[in-house]
């Protein structure tokens, strides 16, 4: 399959809380290693509940889900972590723990995946530095500004470079400005191989980020007026860059 | 072997909070203070079951009623009687005394009519009931009597006692398990956000639980520690006023070292029941969720 190998495959994919009605439905898609994805759908379209299942904190109530050319469908929940580590979260509501500095936030990925701390300590600084906060390294979530949260989150989601980035409102609580001092931030670890979908409802990312694709999710399906996700085309995304 | 409860500084911090917080200590030390006293109690009472029945084991006594006259005879038969090892008349003010303090003056008044009585020891082996027949030939109307057939009822509730002193220790242990576990999913359910995020940067449910058995096995070790030490110097407190009695009568220490070692060790036990009950509860709780 080469360098365009398929990294999410969404095999008519259907979920649904509880008793609840589906809140998605038949998702039939393809994502390519290296692209660059926008999700975007009016609010409780199931962007949220998409990107769940991809970061494997939900499993689907119908159709198959394959992640790294593996059928995680109906794999048992402890073959999960070493997955859900190749895969990074910025989550809408940043989910930061409260009680830690920056640093031990945004360091607990590489803790957890067991790297020894003199890395981890380099490599935090080193990401907090370009996400602009290394001086808030030892400040409490609660004391952060949203934005400053925001970029906590976007550095804990980087740091362990992911194959997958999923980042759900990523520019939701900041300016214009840094907005596009995030979207910089994920063109560029694009760039590096990372494969990134971002739901938003910020047209203007869209339009500012040249080659990335959009699936479109109305009332729980896909609304992909191309058809261009079903089979990636080869110049889509950068991993051939 | 603590490679289960060892934990990192960065680890450390991910659940907030220092030591002794919450009631979980306390409960731990006050389950594990009446353990541990429970359990001395049930240690010396067995010990000085079988201080006392060991002491009797070959003791017999003849009793000859309205015997002054009669007595030399069966005292005669028994120092003749091949296995017996000691023989020994209990003289006549002895008996008085003994009744006085039961009955009061009345007691040493010499015409209340008394039995004689002769204490026998037997060599081990020998069977009493030849010595039995050899005496009531000699003296018709003698009773040979067994301490240890006297003394079987009050061993028997000894006996019943020392099991319901180690059922309660049993019990206290099983309460304990359980408080543990409500504490294991208090802990859980108060770091429910930390645990989502740990799940979500890919944490394995045994690196989340680590944090959980380390912290509980904290908690019962200081507890467990603090309420053995208690339940320690009450027990000293007690054995160095009665002492002396104690060994008298039971002749010999109550508790010997291996029961001092095993009442130690009440604390260290009471920590893995905790770490390893509080490892299980977490663990069935985050299979919970995906
Ligand atoms: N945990 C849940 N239990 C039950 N229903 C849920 C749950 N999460 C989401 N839903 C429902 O699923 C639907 C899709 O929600 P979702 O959060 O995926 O939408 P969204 O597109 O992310 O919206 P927004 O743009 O507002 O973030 C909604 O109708 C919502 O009420
Ligand atoms: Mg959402």
């Amino acid at each position: 399959m080469g360098k365009l190998a398929t990294i999410v495959e969404f095999d008519r994919v259907g979920l649904r809380y509880g008793t609840g009605a589906e809140v998605l439905r038949d998702l039939d898609f393809r994502l390519a290693a290296g692209g660059f994805y926008f999700l975007t759908g009016p609010s409780g379209a199931g962007k949220t509940s998409l990107l769940k299942l991809l970061y494997l904190a939900q499993r689907p109530t119908r159709g198959r889900i394959q992640l790294f050319g593996d059928e995680l469908t109906d794999a048992p929940r402890e073959a999960l972590p070493p997955y859900r580590r190749r895969i990074g979260i910025v989550f809408q509501d940043f989910r930061l723990i409260r009680h830690l500095s920056a640093f031990d936030n945004v360091a607990l990925p590489l803790r957890i995946a067991g790297k020894p701390e003199a890395e981890v300590e380099s490599s935090v600084r080193e990401m907090l530095a370009w996400v602009g906060l290394a001086d808030r390294a030892s400040a409490r979530p609660p004391t952060l500004s949203g934005g400053e949260q925001q970029r906590v989150a976007i550095a804990r989601a980087v740091i362990a470079r992911p194959e997958l980035l999923v980042a759900d409102e990523p520019t939701g609580n900041v300016d214009a400005e840094m907005a596009k001092r995030i979207l910089h931030l994920l063109t560029a670890l694009n760039r590096l191989g990372t494969t990134i979908i971002v739901a938003t409802h910020d047209i203007s990312l869209i339009t500012a980020t040249p080659g990335a694709q959009m699936i479109r999710l109305d009332n729980g399906a896909m609304v992909d007026p191309t058809g261009s996700l079903k089979n990636p085309p080869a110049q889509m995304g950068r991993a051939d860059a | 072997m603590l490679d289960w409860v060892r934990a990192t500084p960065a680890e450390r911090r991910l659940l907030p909070g220092g030591r002794m917080q919450g009631p979980t200590p306390w409960v731990i030390a006050i389950m594990m203070f009446v353990m541990v006293v429970i359990a001395a109690a049930g240690l010396s009472l067995a010990n000085a079951a079988g201080v006392v029945s060991r002491g009797v084991e070959n003791r017999y006594s003849v009793q000859v009623a309205n015997g002054a006259a009669r007595a030399p005879a069966a005292e005669a038969a028994l120092r003749n009687a091949p296995g017996v090892a000691a023989v020994r008349p209990v003289p006549e003010t002895e008996m008085r005394k003994t009744l006085e303090r039961w009955l009061g003056p009345e007691g040493a008044k010499a015409d209340l009519p008394l039995p004689a009585l002769i204490d026998v020891d037997l060599k081990p082996g020998v069977s009493p009931q030849a010595i039995a027949t050899k005496v009531e030939a000699a003296v018709p109307g003698a009773r040979f009597v067994a301490h240890s057939a006297t003394l079987k009822p009050m061993l028997r509730a000894i006996h019943s006692l020392t099991w319901v002193a180690f059922a309660i220790v049993l019990m206290i242990a099983l309460a304990t398990a359980a408080a543990v576990v409500l504490a294991a999913r208090s802990a859980l359910a108060a770091n429910r956000p930390t645990i989502e995020v740990m799940h979500g940067v890919g944490a394995t449910d045994d690196q989340v639980a680590r944090l959980f058995q380390r912290r509980i096995a904290i908690d019962s070790l200081n507890g467990g520690a603090a309420g053995a030490l208690a339940a320690g110097v009450v027990l000293l407190v007690i054995a160095g006023g009665r002492a002396a009695w104690v060994e008298d009568v039971a002749g010999g220490p109550l508790l010997t070292f291996l029961d001092l070692v095993a009442l130690a060790l009440l604390p260290l036990l009471g920590t893995l029941l905790a770490t390893l009950v509080a490892r299980i509860a977490v663990l069935r709780a985050l299979r919970e969720a995906l």
